[in-house]
């Protein structure tokens, strides 16, 4: 036993050598929203090479996660597509800032090969997610595609599992535009999905439907991205076709130049360019963090990520900067932060 | 092997290091004991705000709703009883068959190898069965299986509806594989713990080698293969990685195998980091609750049934 | 001569029924194995590509940028296991001890029953008790409270494999221990405890091979990160955890590193069972000897 120890610690000992650089530095922790994932992922990478003194672990692990361990403060800061709301925000019993550091889209994600640019109506993807259509060449979808032939092949509706705020702002999407969703199912981070099968995180949705022919999900449209998936075509409020691109997104924010904590919704916005699956995402931190060294390195992070350097990062990776205005929000919500 | 306590008769901790090793063996006993009581108290504590609130009625309502802080736990009841069953009926014939050749039949040389193998097969962690059904059996349920299934038995509700690939059989079957190697390695065991006596004396009698096995050796340890099988059963109830990648995730009780469901495990698994309002993770923790309860049943008429055979050597 | 005839079909349909019987418990058998080979054939075929110097040594790259690896999930898992196994060999071989020195009456069977319980308690649950014990009142997720939760993995099989590889002493030996003058101490710690260390090993080896791929409790302790974490105080990344975080994600690139992870994985049970059961065939002779 005793040589194998040795052998053991040995290793152990080199590796931890290989480790020590880094360790030394602040590391703070941020947990929530899967939709922001890629944009944080390549943003704190980016702020790392630039600052090696701070790395920032971001997990996604869903709006609702984020909410949760923000709240119980296992983490330095929660981030979610659903702004907290006043039970919430009770819950987290300290004062909570909530500040807008992205924008994107929902884009509705499908595997049918052979088929590209299918349209659908808005009416058509809450019948789809009501269980209502359950073939792909139902006649009212045969009938809008007329150009593609669509195979008959079953509609495989898939959801989040975990609490999502990408969930929230889809069903949120779904009751603006059907009195039935709205009246059986409702908005919401986890709602009674009425029919399809749940994955975790973006992440998972995303992989179900690329692993699934027949699957359609709501997937933020950096994903589709850079999963070379299908999406489709959606109808918006001006009766537009439209797919979820950044100047779509951009499209639907301009239409709603204030935005706050509680008043956020942006979903079936008017204007002809106007994505109708969009919303803004939101980092939570807490007005007087309990460790001011960690509270100072936070600080900077997200006051470079709302700035115009990180928002830059917002373009590179499919999502869209925030608009001026609302930086300047954030900024002043920022602000108020002890630091 | 001594079965005498060795210590007792001449147990006197007269000098120091003999008083200190005493306490330090009733110390680390007494903390392990500890543990597993704290186990127990904290999934009681946890889960206790739901208990007041849901009663009984939490295990019989279907209905999982955390915005309305709506919670029943039978649908995932439902889906961790069928997918165990699936697991079961799979893999106890394999396994058993499998304990008998590897007992009664096998050369030495075939049988080393061959329980290596299928014991290596209970250690390959979780995960990776998780990997293997999501990319491989999951497909195949999906385009060839189930379709297959379809045609012939197509006509009966356990049958029919969309084939998502993911759903109770996938995770059913992922199951039954995990637990052969568990069927299989404490049955051989218990076959190979009946006399020999027995197999002569039947063999003496004019049986053939398949039928002393099948119809003597096979009786005599049933019980002990029964508490194999039970012991394999709750592995599959409390397994929780691999069933979440293949399951589906969805609360609903459906009769169709194809369809997704959801299982504790895995709702504690998804949901757990994320449960907002304390009645939600509460909820969660009483679906530990009931897991913990349903284990601590299987695994100890599990191990009543394999002491029965094997005597006072336990497993 | 008719009846001699009959008898005789008789007892050639009884013995190819039973070449059959034989043979279809063969058959089963081999599906078990065979299965095996299949699960195992995938994971190295396709985990084979995946695996080189980089993987192994450097961090995860950020999505989108291509290359990387899991280096500090490595790193994380042994460390977790490193402290997992420092606690869990001390509570476990003193309760074996204990066990094995006081083993009848109605405390030590309490304790015999406790450890089988947590042996087949989920290891779901565990991660729940390590989240409230260690995760909530600290509020912060960390490399420590997985260990936690892989020691309360780890304990049930110690615990019994320490109880009989020091009964299976031969009473001689203590006894000829105690003859000298020795301590129960010394002669426990001196003699038996030797006497029965490859047994023990034997069962630390399964032990770690159980909890290595172990997935579930770090989802609610470990957490995970992308960077190297060397402070067990800290969440830490886990090689289970990216296997399976790679897993469901829509990634080729870390679907193909979930593969590669899961090689590493299997590798390395298959070498701590390998182990184990050479350890076990020593201890064999030792006992013979």
């Amino acid at each position: 036993m005793i040589p194998s120890l040795r052998r053991c610690s040995a290793a152990l000992a080199v590796m931890a050598a290989i480790a020590v650089p880094a360790a030394a530095a602040t590391q703070l922790t941020g947990a929530g929203s899967t939709f922001d994932f890629p944009f944080f992922s390549k943003a704190f990478y980016i702020y790392s090479q630039k600052n090696p003194d701070v790395t920032v672990n971001y997990q996604s692990i869903g709006s609702g996660g984020g909410i949760k361990q923000f709240s119980s403060k296992t983490v330095d800061f929660g981030a979610t597509d659903v702004p907290m709301n006043g039970e919430e925000l009770a819950g987290a019993k300290d004062a909570v800032l909530q500040i807008p550091v992205t924008l994107g889209g929902a884009a509705m994600a499908y595997n049918l090969p052979g088929v590209n640019n299918l349209k659908l109506t808005r009416q058509m993807v809450a019948d789809i997610f009501l269980g209502k259509i359950t073939k792909w060449n139902d006649p009212q979808i045969a009938k809008l595609n007329k150009a593609t032939s669509i195979p008959d092949t079953s509609i495989v509706v898939v959801h989040r599992s975990d609490g999502s705020g990408t969930s929230y702002i889809f069903t949120d999407f779904l009751s603006h535009v059907s009195p039935e969703w709205k009246s059986k199912v409702g908005t919401g981070k986890s709602p009674s999905w009425p029919t399809g099968v749940g994955a975790k995180g973006t992440e998972g949705v995303a992989g179900q439907v690329r692993n699934t022919p027949g699957g359609i999900g709501y997937v933020e449209m950096a994903y589709v991205v850079e999963n070379k998936m299908t999406a489709a075509l959606l109808q918006n409020k001006a009766g537009k076709w439209v797919s979820c691109t950044p100047e779509t997104v951009a499209a639907a924010a301009a239409s709603k130049p204030e935005v706050s904590a509680s008043n956020f919704s942006i979903v079936d916005a008017a204007g002809a360019g106007s994505y109708p699956i969009a919303g803004y995402s939101w980092v939570v931190v807490y007005k007087k963090p309990s460790d001011a060294g960690r509270a100072k390195a936070l600080y900077n992070v997200l006051s470079w990520l709302i700035g115009p350097s990180g928002q830059d990062n917002a373009k590179s990776v499919d999502y869209v900067p925030l608009p001026r205005n609302v930086q300047e929000t954030a900024a002043a919500t920022l602000r108020q932060m002890q630091h | 092997m001594t079965d005498e306590p060795q210590f007792r008769r001449v147990a006197r901790f007269v000098s120091p290091a003999d008083r200190g090793f005493a306490a330090a063996v009733y110390g680390g006993s007494i903390l392990f004991a500890l543990l597993i009581l704290g186990l127990f108290v904290e999934l009681v504590l946890g889960s206790w705000p739901s208990i007041v609130r849901f009663g009984p009625g939490f295990i019989f309502h279907s209905g999982w709703d955390p915005i309305n802080s709506k919670f029943g736990a039978l649908p995932m009841i439902y889906g961790t009883v069928v997918t165990s069953l699936i697991a079961i009926v799979l893999a106890a014939f394999v396994g058993i068959m499998a304990a008998v050749f590897l007992a009664d039949f096998a050369p030495r040389w075939l049988a080393t190898p061959l329980s290596f193998l299928i014991e290596l097969l209970a250690a390959v962690p979780s995960v990776v069965y998780g990997l293997w059904g999501l990319f491989v059996l999951s497909p195949f349920v999906r385009t060839a299986l189930g379709p297959a299934l379809q045609k012939v038995l197509g006509w009966t509700p356990v049958f029919s509806g969309t084939i998502y690939g993911v759903g109770l059989l996938t995770a059913g079957m992922i199951l039954a594989l995990m637990i052969v190697p568990t069927v299989t390695a404490i049955s051989r065991d218990v076959i190979a713990a009946i006399p020999r006596d027995l197999r002569e004396a039947s063999m003496a009698l004019g049986t053939t080698k398949w039928e002393t096995a099948v119809r003597v050796v096979l009786p005599a340890a049933r019980v002990g293969v029964f508490g194999a099988c039970v012991l394999a059963l709750g592995r599959a109830l409390g397994e929780t990685i691999a069933v979440t990648m293949v399951i589906g995730n969805r609360p609903e009780i459906s009769a169709s195998l194809f369809a997704p469901s959801y299982t504790l495990a895995s709702v504690i698994a998804n949901e757990f980091t994320e449960a907002t309002t304390s009645i939600y993770v509460s909820a969660l923790i009483e679906l530990g609750l009931i897991l913990f309860a349903v284990s601590i049943v299987v695994n100890a008429l599990a191990r009543v049934m394999i002491w029965s055979v094997r005597g006072s050597e336990r497993a | 001569m008719a009846q001699n005839g009959l008898r005789y079909k008789g007892l050639r349909r009884r013995r190819i029924a039973s070449w059959l019987g034989i043979a279809l418990a063969f058959c089963c058998a081999a599906i078990a194995a065979a299965s095996l080979l299949v699960i195992l054939g995938y994971v190295v075929v396709q985990g084979v590509g995946a695996i080189n110097f980089d993987f192994l040594t450097q961090l995860p790259h950020p999505i989108g940028v291509p290359g990387g690896g899991v280096g500090n999930g490595i790193l994380g898992t042994f460390i977790i296991l490193g402290i997992a196994t420092l606690m869990a060999v001390p509570i476990g071989l003193l309760t074996g001890i204990y066990l094995s020195l006081f083993g009848r009456g109605v405390i030590p069977e309490a304790l015999r029953f406790l450890s089988d319980v947590l042996s087949g308690v989920p290891s779901i649950a565990i991660g729940l008790f390590a989240y409230a014990v260690l995760v909530a009142p600290l509020r912060h997720f960390s490399g420590f409270s997985a260990s936690f939760a892989f020691m309360m993995l780890m304990l049930p099989l110690l615990v019994r494999t320490s109880e009989q590889a020091i009964r299976s002493v031969p009473q001689s030996v203590r006894e000829g221990a105690l003859a000298l003058g020795m301590s129960n101490f010394r002669a426990t710690v001196g003699i038996v405890l030797p006497t029965a260390r490859p047994a023990i090993i034997t069962a630390l080896l399964l032990a770690i091979a159980r909890v290595i791929g172990e997935t579930a409790p770090l989802l609610f302790t470990a957490f995970g990160t992308q960077f190297w974490e060397t402070n067990p105080g800290n969440p830490m990344a886990v090689l289970a955890l990216q296997v399976f975080n790679y897993a469901i994600s829509p990634y080729a690139t870390w679907q193909a590193q979930a593969w590669g992870g899961s090689l590493l994985l299997v590798g390395a049970v298959f070498v701590l069972s390998l182990g184990a059961r050479l350890m076990l065939r020593r201890s064999m002779k030792g006992l013979e000897a």
